[in-house]
Parts: structure tokens; C-alpha cells; sequence
């Protein structure tokens, strides 16, 4: 354990900060362009692979375990929000036979 | 914390009496198990209040208050729901489980003393939700609402989460107090990543409260969303969410506001004047509530940007006549769309005459949403507005009134139909106990607030 530490310590935390950034930013504009909702569901869990990643980072840096207590947390409800949401895509298909988000354009003012 | 037990152990419990058919058990206990839940949090009220379970919830005055208001909402959707889920599905015990789970995860964010908390808080509260707007399965614009406030919710939950971790490299820890005292500390000096982390957060919790700009999903979602999920949306959720941002600012970032002030200044003012105007298009009631809701989003970011000594009893105040005068309108909705089959401001036309009480409690309604004097909404507006005169936002305050005049011409718009034109079919629509019930109470309360406010101004 004090070896992997020592590891993540030999790269500057700036690092880590800056590739979360550019996961988050990937995640985020995968959100923004992509139509298929199965890809953005697929973005959105890059954005909190990015937090993660983040967290598990500083976690080792500042040597105090709580960064890492909370990634178990954020997996932990992720995978609940995912069953959830794909639950919701099921029946979105069932009645429309697509997962294109621009289908879904009923609701307008 | 009882309180949080007590309806967990209920949603698990309505869950099972769902599998014995105990069908008509349903509605009694439910309301029997809030019931117990309020009595704890009241049992609290007058205790030391220290932070619990290392830290992570604290259940003082200002998590008290808000609790009991939003178990006490959450109740009187319940009645409202008598009758309601039976023609959606014959399994309806999902229904009221999955509305105690969401409370119980509202209850969490009004309480929170650690950033986990909050997360989870509103994790719990929103999955269920997702669920809830879909809940007619068949129905495109449910499905449609669903999708989006998962898709819109999960997204904004990332933007949140990153918030939080940056604040957590910065002050290496999720704790609000230690929070505090690393921006006590470092005031003056605090890395980039800390303000980077408040941006984020701010972000995330606006699209959760649901502030311009990251309102786009509102409208959408209330208006698919079965009726009476989005009176629980509309109410508790938002109140809940408005409180955990209150508590978060209100305790750590107190002495930043240089740097979020001007930021939620913007922010008010987008929100305010979308929310008023869009609305005014409208020519759907269900969806014109929609609109309401976020240009009372915009009001309600007031307290936060005040946050003086007065600040949580003024939010709390406006939260409840917000939320008590929503539930009058959306269940005068749901009776009309039952009988009238339509939610356009026509389907409301005559009923002055038909149904002279039930025009009478949508008037009372409406007067409180727009701010008339003699109704709980004056005083929510009153209280908001004279806090920021006296921070002296005053361009703020000019520009929120104009909006609460725009605000006056939509809320009216239904009042004359309903006194004013004539219906094709002037039938009785005939309303049941319960339904008659949760109006009498709203209306009382709408009208005590109104006149008397202080029990309430000077509670927290």
C-alpha cells in the first residue's frame, strides 16, 4: 500500500488534476453532441470515472482515506442510477423502437 | 435521524404490504408512518443540537424546520394520491414506496453536515424520481419526461461531484466545518482549484433547483410528468434542494461572496425574467405552473444571496407558501383534468359558477403565487425582497418587482377564465374527502401565513 502511494505521489498532483479535466471535458461534450442515448449514458459515467479518478488522487496526496471512502459511494450509486436509467430506456423503445433523443420532441412550448 | 429510519422502514414496509393485496392498508399507513416521522423531528426540536455519526448529518433547527415542512407536504400529496395511481397501474404500492424513498432522500439533504451526505441525499431523491415521472409506461410524453430528468439529473450530478472533489483537494476534507475553517484560514489565499470547485458546485445545484440557465429541463419534466409527481417535484424536491444549497453556503463559503455574489446575481436575474415571460405564453395551466415554478426559483435564490440572520427563516417561509399554494393549484388541476380531460386554461372556464368554492381556493392560490397582500406569498415576497433592500441590491429588487407584475398577468389569466367566460358544459364536478380535505388545510394555511407569519419567521 505505501508503495502504491509513494507511486502516485512520484506525479505531480497537477497531473492528475489536468486528466481528469480533459475525461470531464470529453464526457461533457459527449453529453452535448452525441444522439444516442445509450453513448450518452456512456458519456456521463466518463464524467464520474474523471471524479473518481480525481478523488482517488487527492485521497493518496493528502493521505486521508475519506477520498476513497467516497469513490466506493459514487460507484456505489452510479451503478443504481444505470439500472435505473436503462430500465427508462427500455421502455422508451418499447414504445418507440429508437434510442435517438431527437425522437423525443413531444414536449414543447 | 429517527425520522430518516422511520420512513425507510416504511417505504419497505408499503413495499411489502404491496406483495399480501393489501391495497386499501396503503394510503393509512403511509400517512400513519409520516406521521410518526413528524413526531420525531418535533421531539428534536428543543435538544442541543450537535453534528452525529461523525459528523456526517446535523439535526438542528434549520434541518428541523425544513424537515417537518416537507414531510407535511409530502402528506398532503399523499391524500391527494387516493384514487390516483388505481387507474395507472394495478400495483400501486411501488408508487407510495418510491415517494417515501424520495423524501427520506430529501430529508438527508436538508440535514447534511458532510459533502458525502449531500451527494447521497440527492442521489436517493432523484432516483426515485426518475422512476416516478415514467410511471405511465405507455404514455410518450412520460416516457419522454423521464428520459430527460434522468439524462438532465445525472448530468448535473457529474457537475456536482466535481465540485465537491475539488473542494476536497483544496480543504482535504468533505466536512462543513472543517470546510469553513480552511476558508477562515486561507482567506485571501485560496488555491484556484477552491473557486473552480464553488463554480462547479453552483452549477450543479442550480440545474437541481432548476435556475436559469440550466432550467431548459423544467418545463419538459413537470409538464410530461404525471400531475401529482410533479406537485412532489415542484414542492418538496425543490424545497429540499433550496435548503441544501442555503446550508452549504450559508456555513462554508459565508466569507467568498465577493466571488459568488455577481455570479448569482446573473443568474436571479436570467432566471426571473425567463420564468416570468415564458409563462406568459402559455396555454397550458399544468404547463404555465411549470414556468411559475422557476421563476420562483429565481425569488427563492434570493435568501441565498442575502444570507443575512434572517435568511433561513425567510427561505422557509417562502418554501412553504410556495409549496402549500402549488398543492392547492395542481389538486384543483388533477379534479379538473379528471372531469374536463384537458389542461388548458378552457378547461377551467365557468367554474366560478359551477363550483364556487374550488374557483374560490384557485383564486386564493393564485393571489399567493403572484404576492397579493393577505396571502402566505406577500409575506414570502415581502421578506425576500426588504432583505435585499437592506444589502442594497437595489436595481435587483426594481427588476424582481417588475417581474412580479409581469408574474400577476399569467396568474390572472386563469382567474378570468374561471369567473369570467362561459363553459360549453357547465356540469358540477363533484370532489371527494380527501380532495376537499388537503384544500381546506392549504387554503387555511395560505391564508393564516398570510396574516399571522411570525410563528414562522422566528422560528429558525
Amino acid at each position: 500500500m505505501e508503495a502504491i502511494i509513494q507511486d502516485i505521489q512520484g506525479i505531480p498532483l497537477n497531473h492528475y488534476i489536468l486528466l481528469s479535466s480533459i475525461i470531464f471535458t470529453i464526457g461533457v461534450i459527449g453529453v452535448l453532441i452525441r444522439r444516442n442515448v445509450i453513448i450518452i449514458m456512456m458519456s456521463i459515467e466518463l464524467m464520474l470515472n474523471a471524479v473518481n479518478l480525481l478523488l482517488a488522487a487527492f485521497s493518496a496526496y493528502h493521505g486521508d482515506a475519506s477520498g476513497q471512502v467516497f469513490v466506493f459511494f459514487i460507484m456505489a450509486l452510479a451503478a443504481a442510477e444505470v439500472a435505473v436509467g436503462l430500465a427508462i430506456i427500455v421502455m422508451v423503445y418499447r414504445n418507440t423502437k429508437s434510442i435517438d433523443i431527437n425522437l423525443l420532441n413531444k414536449l414543447k412550448w | 435521524m429517527s425520522a430518516i429510519i422511520t420512513l425507510s422502514l416504511l417505504a419497505i414496509l408499503v413495499l411489502y404490504l404491496g406483495i399480501f393485496k393489501l391495497r386499501n392498508a396503503l394510503l393509512s399507513v403511509s400517512l400513519i408512518g409520516l406521521m410518526a416521522a413528524l413526531v420525531f423531528e418535533l421531539r428534536l426540536w428543543n435538544e442541543e443540537a450537535e453534528p452525529i455519526f461523525n459528523g456526517m448529518v446535523l439535526f438542528d433547527k434549520f434541518s428541523l424546520a425544513f424537515s417537518i415542512l416537507i414531510i407535511f407536504i409530502t402528506g398532503l400529496i399523499l391524500l391527494l394520491s387516493k384514487g390516483y395511481f388505481d387507474k395507472i397501474s394495478a400495483n400501486i404500492a411501488e408508487y407510495y414506496a418510491l415517494i417515501i424513498f424520495s423524501l427520506t432522500g430529501a430529508l438527508l439533504v436538508v440535514s447534511f453536515h458532510n459533502l458525502s451526505m449531500l451527494f447521497i441525499g440527492i442521489e436517493i431523491m432523484s432516483v426515485a424520481l426518475y422512476i416516478l415521472a415514467g410511471i405511465r409506461k405507455k404514455d410518450l410524453a412520460s416516457n419522454e419526461a423521464s428520459l430527460k430528468y434522468f439524462l438532465m439529473g445525472a448530468f448535473s450530478t457529474g457537475f456536482l461531484l466535481f465540485g465537491i472533489a475539488l473542494l476536497y483537494g483544496a480543504s482535504a476534507s468533505f466536512d462543513l466545518t472543517e470546510i469553513k475553517n480552511y476558508v477562515t484560514t486561507n482567506s485571501g489565499q485560496l488555491p484556484a482549484m477552491f473557486y473552480a470547485g464553488i463554480l462547479f458546485l453552483i452549477v450543479g445545484l442550480a440545474f437541481k433547483v432548476g435556475a436559469a440557465p440550466f432550467h431548459f429541463w423544467t418545463p419538459d419534466v413537470y409538464d410530461g410528468s404525471p400531475i401529482l409527481v410533479t406537485t412532489f417535484m415542484s414542492t418538496v424536491v425543490k424545497t429540499a434542494a433550496f435548503a441544501g444549497f442555503l446550508r452549504l453556503f450559508i456555513t462554508c463559503f459565508d466569507q467568498l461572496q465577493s466571488f459568488w455574489v455577481p455570479i448569482l446575481l446573473v443568474m436571479i436575474i436570467i432566471t426571473l425574467f425567463i420564468g416570468n415571460i415564458s409563462a406568459l405564453v402559455q396555454l397550458s395551466f399544468k404547463r404555465m405552473l411549470a414556468y411559475s415554478s422557476i421563476s420562483h426559483a429565481g425569488y427563492m435564490l434570493f435568501a441565498i444571496l442575502n444570507m443575512g440572520v434572517q435568511a433561513s427563516g425567510a427561505m422557509l417561509v417562502y418554501a412553504a407558501a410556495y409549496s402549500v399554494a402549488s398543492v392547492l393549484a395542481f389538486a384543483v388541476l388533477i379534479v379538473v383534468k379528471r372531469n374536463r380531460g384537458s389542461e388548458h386554461f378552457e378547461a377551467f372556464n365557468g367554474l366560478g359558477k359551477s363550483n364556487p368554492l374550488m374557483a374560490l381556493v384557485l383564486t386564493l392560490s393564485m393571489l399567493s403565487l403572484a404576492g397579493i397582500p393577505l396571502t402566505a406569498g406577500f409575506i414570502g415576497k415581502f421578506m425576500m425582497f426588504s432583505e435585499a433592500l437592506s444589502n442594497l441590491h437595489i436595481a435587483l429588487v426594481v427588476l424582481a418587482a417588475i417581474n412580479a407584475a409581469i408574474g400577476i398577468f399569467y396568474y390572472f389569466h386563469v382567474i378570468i377564465n374561471m369567473y369570467f367566460r362561459e363553459a360549453e358544459i357547465n356540469d358540477q364536478i363533484s370532489i371527494d374527502m380527501n380532495y376537499k380535505t388537503v384544500l381546506f388545510i392549504a387554503a387555511a394555511l395560505t391564508l393564516i401565513l398570510g396574516i399571522y407569519p411570525d410563528f414562522l419567521t422566528h422560528l429558525i
